[in-house]
């Protein structure tokens, strides 16, 4: 820990406060400092996206993030977001129309649903697929995740 | 055929299928929406160590020294170990099976002790207390390398002017021919033949999770949990159990979940096992993770194939003869196990497949390079053989001057001429191909597309359609492995128990990878006892826990899984109705269990809620008759016997633009009419389908694992390796015909693994279909922008 | 993989940042959407990494007279959004959208993907077609440098050693100035197979290709054509681009040459 600086950062409503190696990316902190394992991580190149975390309201892949870097920030996992029940019916949509199968990328995969939700609630079929166009899912072929968003924004089709 | 009659209550009595056939969210999903499952990765442990390996950077290479003293001083070291020294602790392998005459393959060791033999090989192991901390001391590690030649060309490797292992005297794995008689006088009195030689790229699974291995050695009791991210946890309990000599129910492998596996994490790892290894020597949990990187080098790769194909047929359209040389690269390791045979052994049994022709020739090689080990991934075998007979199927029906849905349809095996034997030997107990050919004409609007495309065509614009008819393997009985003398297992048991507040537990031996296995059981279990979904639980992948079996692969869970909870779930509702008769006092023909209930069966009216059966059963068994004792957990196992394998059939079609100035190819739509039998969840099947046939559009359009000439690996990374993401992805249509099968009393046949059994196929054909007009062609997958304008001549 | 260890600052004021800078072994770090990925590989291995995104004065897009100077350290996905930008640079608009996905937008910065200079990226091509001007500051206080000037070579620009790129200016597009923006990529978000930022303004053309060589290139040869059949024969003059692992030379200029005709129309 020849290098740690010290940071002070909010965790899903609950102020830490730690010691941390410049070197550990966000995701990596959250799961082994905070056992925060919702968040998973899938390559570390930022690109499969399943490290989607919410910093300062704003989706970012968490293993492109220095974890010294949310010092001041806000960060909301799917833990937290679960709890509060901000994502409650993008999941049930998901659960109806099994849009996970092995899991993995679902916690991001909402994350990046919420998102749209957020930014652009009138969002086409296409404009869903391209807004998801940055996490990676082996198990589904995307289409049940676009199906169960679609459902949230627009109603039953 | 209709739907399968299921009487799950005793016979005579009322009908009722219960959850079967119905679209049950799974419980076992909730978990995961919230990232609250529990990965190998989540998994904490004290005195957790981390593994880190020193990978060849060579393909092939002589390891002449180790420098390992600047790299166990380093920070957090717990210690650094060459091949040497894991194999004091783990055997070396052979992955040989004997039903496939012939093979060969040297032994590979946990980590490598004299030689490289890919880039990538582990040549050795660094333990530290945490990951970071071993990847450093990783880098501090000096290697002195002799080079030696690569072979990396297939054919090269089957011409062997450098043979990679000289004690095997060439780079031939495994060789196969068979031969029905007859196919030269086919040839020879064909109005046409056809030839054509198809490629086929190397890929591998990219599963969103790595591989992922936590080994627990308890020093004090000799014993060694392991909890693995693997698809077959009783396989590796023997394999710990056999390679790190602790006896075998000494050894437990616990499954959590899993991030995705496809076939990638059935297989053992060198890597995998020496963290086992470790764990034993060094007496505390060793963690190991295969990070991307190391993913993309390290976990199996598939389906590289060249592939010449002849067909023989009349002018009138029907197929004579088929004939197949196939050539196939693996690594330097046949892989442990299944071995690598496989997938070109199932080429040559499945090409052709739907087909009536009676005659056929095969010639297949599976020759060693210097390349990663490939083994089976999701279709094993029938990405290909689908995608190399429908191609040519296509180009016969094209030259005739036929509609290639009609050219099928002359020559697609009848519905009615089951049970049926395929020149191959392989066995069909019934299948549906006529069926499927016509619900998917009409599902698609086939005439319709054909109008559309013409008339776009006019404006230039390039459609195409692409159909894909398909077999594929299920449900295998040990004809499989078992015969060959692997300590797999094809038959699988399922326990259920009664608990005392009436609910219900069932264990079963099949395990989860999001598939949706839990859900099917819970329900079948649910329907078969007579109790509401939510009253079960469900647990998997525990070799402590459940009984015996094989585990997940080659599409069985359904099947074979789900028969035995059904035959379970029966026999505890018979156990539980004499219990009822000993408590209400009356004849057990006048009961049967409903809805959480002991109901009278005529009159439907509940007599005693489960609970209240539980409570007397576990509790005050002092009030029942001094001979009787309830039963309340029965275990049951069910093993496939009549056919080797049951097949499923199905076909696909695929509409795509071709863009003929970019090369690139739009996905507009995408279509599957699946037969696999009794459907137990139609959206967990759609969505195995769906999945599948992503995975095969990857293989068709994006999936490739480049290597240059000397066997280093150019693209093993999420940016330059691609797979499909959503915006390119169409949407998919799925229906289905059910034929079950008589072999069980479920009638399930397995489907997970259809949908990228025939995408692939159906995606070329669509792209070829595209180009027709244009003169162009495409035989080599995947189907780049690159491969597409020089087949249009756009570009020298 | 897991990055190696290195140092970590994160100045309050330009000037403290630039001494940070100017330490051995010193990186900037800024959105770090593409140097935390070479770190968590291994690829790259500096010893401290100075964080300017305490800066505010690199923050912001402004519009003065017009001039659209935007802080280098502007992401994205706030440039997606600029009304500014959308009404005075629509190439710079039309290109956000190509650029990786939305959570990387979110953090990605014009800055670092100037001053990182890949081939393959949208900015660097922009800049060159919009004629921009890149504002460097060093201990001897700003320099600005023409866009043409500043791609050097393969991830090597104008920079020295100890600068920091602090924002870039451009001028606002006249009414009468036509620009387009086209991209070929085997998925969305994907580095560029092969793009084109051009502008025209005047009569005359400025047509700025990305991944087609090791730096931004203006494809002066086909930009003088008279007409699209011409503009496509010279391509092979301006570009020789270098294969990739998909594509090789000539469907590089194949490609490029399919670009230039989508674009000619609409400028």
């Amino acid at each position: 820990m020849e290098h740690a600086v010290e940071a002070t950062l909010t965790v899903n409503g609950t102020e830490v406060r730690r010691r941390i190696e410049p070197r550990q990316h966000l995701v990596d902190f959250l799961r082994e400092e905070l056992g925060l394992t919702g968040s998973h991580i899938g390559c570390e190149h930022g690109v499969c996206g399943a490290c989607t975390v919410r910093v300062n309201g704003e989706i970012v892949r968490g293993c492109l993030m220095l974890a010294v870097q949310a010092d001041g920030c806000q960060v909301e996992t799917i833990e937290g977001l679960s709890d509060s029940g901000e994502l409650a019916q993008l999941q049930k949509a998901f659960h109806e129309r099994n849009a996970l199968q092995c899991g993995f990328c679902t916690p991001a995969m909402l994350l990046a649903a919420r998102d749209l939700q957020l930014s652009n609630p009138r969002a086409s079929r296409e404009e869903i697929r391209a807004h998801l166009s940055g996490n990676y899912c082996r198990c589904t072929g995307y289409q049940a995740i676009v199906d169960a968003i679609e459902e949230v924004l627009h109603g039953k089709g | 055929m209709g739907r399968a009659e299921l009487p799950l209550h005793a016979p005579g009595t009322q009908l009722d299928k219960g959850y079967i056939g119905q679209s049950v969210p799974r419980p076992n999903a909730q978990r995961l929406l919230q990232g609250r499952g529990a990965f190998t990765d989540d998994l904490r442990f004290p005195r957790l160590a981390h593994v880190a390996f020193f990978r060849s950077p060579h393909a092939h290479a002589r390891i002449r020294k180790l420098d390992f003293s600047k790299a166990v001083r380093a920070p957090g070291v717990i210690g650094v170990f060459d091949g040497r020294a894991v194999a004091e602790y783990c055997t070396p392998w052979v992955a040989v099976l004997a039903h496939l005459k012939g093979i060969k393959s040297p032994p590979q060791h946990a980590v490598a002790i004299e030689r490289a033999c890919c880039q990538g090989e582990a040549c050795a192991a660094v333990v530290a207390e945490s990951r970071s901390q071993a990847e450093d001391a990783v880098a501090l590690i000096e290697a002195d390398w002799e080079a030696l030649p690569a072979v990396i060309d297939m054919d090269e490797s089957l011409a062997g002017r450098t043979v990679i292992h000289p004690e095997l005297g060439d780079n031939i794995c495994f060789k196969r021919e068979l031969d029905t008689g007859g196919v030269d006088e086919a040839f020879a009195q064909a109005d046409l033949v056809v030839e054509e030689t198809y490629g086929f790229g190397r890929h591998t699974g990219v599963c969103a999770e790595g591989r992922a291995i936590l080994a627990d050695y308890n020093a004090g009791e000799h014993s060694l949990t392991v909890y693995h991210a693997t698809q077959a946890p009783h396989m590796m309990q023997d394999i710990f159990s056999r390679h790190l000599g602790i006896p075998e129910a000494s050894v437990r492998v616990i499954t959590k979940d899993v991030g995705g596996s496809y076939g990638i994490k059935v297989h053992v790892y060198p890597d995998e096992m020496a963290t086992a290894a470790l764990s034993v020597m060094l007496r505390r949990p060793v963690k190991f993770l295969a990070d991307r990187l190391e993913s993309f080098l390290s976990d199996i790769h598939a389906r590289e194939h060249k592939a010449k194909v002849r067909l023989a047929c009349t002018s009138a359209g029907e197929i004579l003869a088929f004939e197949l040389d196939d050539l196939t690269p693996i690594g330097p390791y046949s892989v442990y196990p299944r071995t690598s045979g496989i997938e070109g052994n199932q080429v040559v049994n499945l090409t052709g497949g739907p087909y009536k022709h009676q005659k056929y020739r095969a010639r297949m090689h599976v020759v060693f390079t210097n390349k990663n080990v490939t083994c089976q991934y999701r279709a094993v075998g029938h990405p290909i053989a689908v995608a190399l007979t429908e191609a040519i199927v296509d180009l016969a029906a094209h030259k005739l001057g036929m509609d290639p849905a009609e050219f099928r349809r002359k020559n697609l095996i009848p519905d009615d001429a089951y049970p049926y034997t395929f020149p191959s030997g392989i066995k069909f107990e019934q299948l549906s191909h006529h069926q499927t050919l016509d619900k998917l004409l009409a599902l698609m609007d086939y005439r319709k597309l054909r109008e559309e495309q013409a008339a776009l065509r006019k404006k230039r614009v390039y459609r195409g359609i692409g159909l894909a008819a398909m077999i594929e393997v299920t449900n295998p009985s040990p004809a499989f492995y078992g015969v060959g003398g692997a300590r797999i297992s094809a038959q699988d048991g399922a326990t259920l128990r009664l608990e005392p507040t009436g609910m219900l537990t069932v264990m079963c031996s099949v395990t989860e990878q999001g598939q949706g296995t839990e859900a099917i059981f819970a329900q079948i279990a649910a329907s078969a006892v007579g109790v509401s979904m939510d009253k079960v639980r469900v647990i998997t992948g525990d070799t402590g826990v459940t009984p015996y079996g094989g585990g997940t692969w080659a599409s069985r869970g359904a099947g074979i899984g789900g028969e035995a909870v059904l035959l379970a779930g029966r026999a505890l509702r018979a156990n539980m109705l004499d219990l009822a008769a000993a408590i209400l006092k009356v004849d057990k023909a006048e009961l049967d269990v409903r809805d959480n209930a002991v109901v009278h069966k005529l009159t439907q009216e509940a007599k005693m809620p489960l609970a209240e059966l539980g409570r007397v059963g576990y509790f005050r068994p002092d009030t029942l008759p001094p001979d009787f004792q309830a039963e309340l957990t029965v275990t049951r196992h069910y093993t496939p016997r009549q056919y080797g394998f049951s097949f499923t059939n199905g076909i696909q079609a695929s509409l795509v633009e071709v863009d003929p100035d970019t090369g690139l190819v739009k996905l507009l739509k995408h279509w599957c009419v699946e037969d696999c039998g009794t459907v137990i969840n139609p959206m967990l099947v759609d969505e195995q389908i769906r999945g599948g046939v992503v995975q095969g559009i990857g293989a068709a359009l994006y999936e490739e694992c480049l290597y240059d000439a000397s066997g280093q690996l150019l693209n093993g990374n999420m940016a330059d390796y691609l797979v499909p993401m959503a915006l390119e992805m169409p949407d998919i249509v799925c229906a289905h015909i059910e034929t079950p099968t008589r072999q069980s009393q479920l009638g399930a046949k397995g489907v997970g693994e259809a949908g990228t059994a025939g995408a692939p196929g159906a995606v070329m054909n669509a792209v070829n279909d595209a180009l027709a007009p244009l003169n162009a062609r495409v035989t080599s997958m995947p189907f780049t922008p690159e491969r597409i304008l020089r087949a249009l001549g756009r570009v020298a | 993989m897991k990055a190696a260890s290195f140092a970590y600052a994160k100045p309050r004021a330009l000037a403290e940042a630039l001494d940070l800078a100017a330490r051995p072994g010193a990186k900037i770090l800024a959105g770090g959407q593409s140097l935390i990925p070479s770190l968590n590989m291994r690829l790259s291995y500096p010893e401290l990494l100075v964080d300017i995104n305490g800066l505010d004065e690199l923050k912001g897009i402004r519009l003065d007279k017009d001039i659209v100077r935007i802080g280098a350290l502007a992401t994205h996905a706030e440039i997606g959004k600029s009304d500014v930008v959308t009404k005075h640079l629509p190439l710079l608009s039309t290109a956000v959208p190509h650029i990786a996905h939305p959570a990387i937008r979110n953090r990605g910065t014009i800055g670092g993907s100037l001053a990182l200079a890949d081939p393959a990226a949208e900015y660097p091509a922009c800049v060159l077609a919009l004629d921009a001007t890149i504002i460097a500051t060093g201990k001897k206080g700003e320099r600005k440098i023409k866009a043409g000037d500043f791609f050097n070579g393969l991830f090597e620009t104008a920079l020295k050693p100890g600068e920091i790129l602090t924002a870039v200016e451009f001028k606002a597009q006249k009414k009468d100035e036509k620009s387009a923006f086209l991209e070929l990529a085997r998925r969305q978000g994907d580095y560029a197979t092969i793009g084109l930022a051009a502008f025209a303004t005047n009569g005359t053309k400025r047509l700025a290709y990305f991944g087609a060589a090791d730096r931004p290139v203006l494809a002066q040869n086909a930009a003088k054509a008279k007409d699209l059949e011409s503009a496509k024969a010279a391509l092979a003059k301006d570009l020789q681009p270098s294969a990739d692992l998909y594509h090789s030379t000539a469907t590089k200029l194949h490609l490029a040459r399919v670009l230039l005709e989508r674009a000619w129309n609409t400028l």
